[in-house]
């Protein structure tokens, strides 16, 4: 469990956050730039002094300004993984891996050299010197450099931020295999919306140096302060599900949302899988009776909840579909002319292809491997 | 032709004595050197500008000015000199090891100087990560930021030798010019042109640390870039 409350002074910006974390899964700490997300991790290693504040990390106090104790961060066995990796280049790929692992010997090595060097992919590289990686390589090296640190927590500074598209997609399954796999607690800066979708277990949404809300992906993906962070087109409820059922000839599985069925894309998917789906409001097509003779694999029943005008010319139109809300967002002549009000049956219209899936292991299943 | 090649006792005496003075003179530089160097890079203090003025000092003065203040400090009537000598035995006038202490102070900009822009080359960065890795301040420095600042300190230390071998003004005024003892190379240049018969000691004498003090310079050169390439990035 970590306990942290803290409170910083830098020039004219000042951060007073406060929350907790519970033993596994990935904290993702979301906001703009400059709302205080690194701060708050640098704070965390200990590279950064707080103002006062109290930090503690299982039954250990790293810091409690009122009694004078701040741990440096050579005590405190939190890894870090920055932004721009920060490999040592007088070391080659195993000197960097080996570096906090000798470090940390007096501790129960939990993560031990040859787990993390496979888990990692990293067994070619070890002989190679640090600047002939690619930026993918490095910042796989960077994690294995922290994990072998045997930390009891990781922070990752946007570790996907000074990547291309194609490494960063590449990076993306490493990342959720630790989350799945070490079973170790992991805080997150992020200002990318879709990593959230990837790995975070919980949100801590940050504005101007204060923590807006603090939940699980699918409550702050329907958070109205998110919208001014992401903008309109990354907009939409996000809902968790089961895989129930694959249909190999379709190429369509079947997942499980509240009392509706989604048809995503068959992918890689199993039976039985978790499965985290955005449903973009853009994306949505609502009708007011049951369509016929569309190519569109979802149609799905609901009733509105309700309207709220967005913006000159749009709705946002709130959707139960039982056992989940959706949010559409549509044109205001488009509301009117069909006539929406709240209690109207409706008819949501979603194209599989628009959908993508990312495997989620269920807060149970991470819990369960601690024990 | 022949006896160009060909030294004379006087003059191997003299080269040894200048090796020697300039090499002990860089020992007892590189610590204080970096220990300089890294007050002046990563701490602020009241008088820091003072400080740094007055580690720079001896690159502007004329050396017997600072032989002469080193007489006035260390010498055998002064307060610390005596205190030397009850108590360590320690004489530095008229000794090859005052010698050295006279050429440390000359050359200490020199190394400051070397090892500063080498140290304000370090990331910070790597600092930061070495800590949060497990190691401490100090162990962060000796594995981190020194291997990192090699190449500076390394070319500080081969011009702080390379000038060391030359000192003559301070050299000549605190610890004088005894022969065997004091009597570096600079200074039996200066001697054999005192003497009618001295001018082909005095050629040989000059050819010889014009030859030192551009292998110094090469050396330095060549090593900063060699470990650059090994380091493949900026210090």
């Amino acid at each position: 469990m970590l306990t942290v409350e803290l409170t910083k002074q830098q020039g004219d910006f000042s951060l007073s956050v406060q929350f907790k974390m519970t033993d596994s899964g990935v904290m993702a700490l979301f906001g703009r730039s400059g709302c205080g997300k690194s701060t708050i991790v640098n704070l965390l290693a200990g590279l950064v002094s707080a103002d006062s504040g109290y930090i503690k990390l299982d039954d250990n106090v790293l810091l409690d300004t009122t009694r004078r104790i701040n741990q440096p961060p050579e005590h405190r066995r939190i890894g870090y993984v920055f932004q721009d990796a920060r490999l040592f280049p007088h070391y080659n790929v195993e000197g960097n891996l080996r570096y906090g692992l000798q470090r940390n010997k007096q501790h129960s090595v939990r993560f031990q050299f040859d787990t993390v060097v496979q888990l990692l992919g990293l067994t070619p590289l070890l002989l190679r010197h640090t600047q002939h990686l690619s930026g993918g390589e490095k910042q796989r090296v960077a994690l294995g450099r922290a994990l072998l640190s045997q930390p009891r927590l990781l922070l990752l500074d946007e570790p996907l931020a000074s990547l291309d598209g194609v490494h960063r997609e590449e990076l993306l399954p490493y990342l959720a295999e630790i989350r799945d796999e070490l079973n170790i607690p992991m805080i997150y800066v992020s200002h990318q919306f879709d990593e959230l979708l990837h790995l975070a277990t919980e949100v801590l949404l940050l504005q101007h140096g204060q923590v807006i809300t603090q939940g699980d992906l699918p409550a702050i993906s329907r958070r109205p302060e998110l919208r001014s962070l992401i903008g309109n087109d990354a907009l939409g409820v996000v809902i968790e599900g089961q895989v129930q059922t694959i249909d190999h000839p379709s190429g369509l599985a079947q997942l499980a949302i509240g009392d509706a069925i989604l048809n995503v894309n068959i992918g890689t998917l199993q039976t039985g899988q978790r499965l985290r789906v955005q449903l973009l409001a853009r994306d949505l097509i609502l009708a007011t009776s049951m369509p016929h003779g569309l190519s569109v694999r979802n149609i799905i029943r609901g009733s509105i909840v309700s309207l709220t005008p967005d913006e000159p010319y749009a709705v946002l139109v709130n959707i139960d579909i039982g056992g989940a809300t959706l949010v559409a967002r549509i044109t205001t002549v488009a509301a009117s002319e069909l006539h929406l009000r709240s209690g109207l049956p409706i008819w949501v219209l979603v194209k599989t292809v628009t959908l993508r899936g990312h495997v989620y292991p269920s807060i149970n299943r991470l819990q369960q491997q601690l024990t | 032709m022949p006896n160009w090649l060909s030294l004379t006792a006087t003059e191997i005496q003299a080269l040894q004595l200048s090796v020697s003075i300039a090499l002990r003179s860089v020992v007892f530089n590189l610590p204080i050197g970096i220990g300089i160097a890294w007050l002046l890079t990563r701490r602020r203090f009241p008088g820091r500008l003072f400080f740094d003025a007055i580690v720079h000092l001896p690159l502007v003065l004329p050396p017997v000015v600072i032989g002469y203040v080193l007489l006035m400090l260390l010498g055998i009537r002064s307060p610390i000199g005596a205190w030397l000598f009850d108590h360590f035995n320690i004489r530095l006038v008229f000794t090859s090891t005052g010698a050295a202490v006279a050429t440390a102070v000359m050359s200490l900009p020199l190394m400051v100087r070397s090892i500063r822009i080498a140290l304000e080359g370090v990331d910070r960065g790597l600092e930061q990560a070495a800590r949060t890795l497990g190691a401490s301040a100090m162990n962060c420095f000796c594995t981190v930021t020194l291997p990192l600042m090699l190449p500076g300190v390394l070319a500080g230390i081969v011009t702080a030798f390379s000038a060391g071998l030359g000192e003559f003004g301070a050299v000549i005024t605190f610890v004088g010019n005894v022969p065997g003892e004091t009597q570096t190379l600079p200074l039996a240049l200066y001697s054999a042109l005192q003497s009618p018969s001295g001018s082909s000691t005095a050629a040989h004498l000059a050819t010889l640390s014009c030859l030192l003090g551009l292998t110094g310079l090469v050396l330095a050169e060549v090593l900063a870039r060699s470990l650059r390439r090994h380091f493949g990035h900026t210090v």
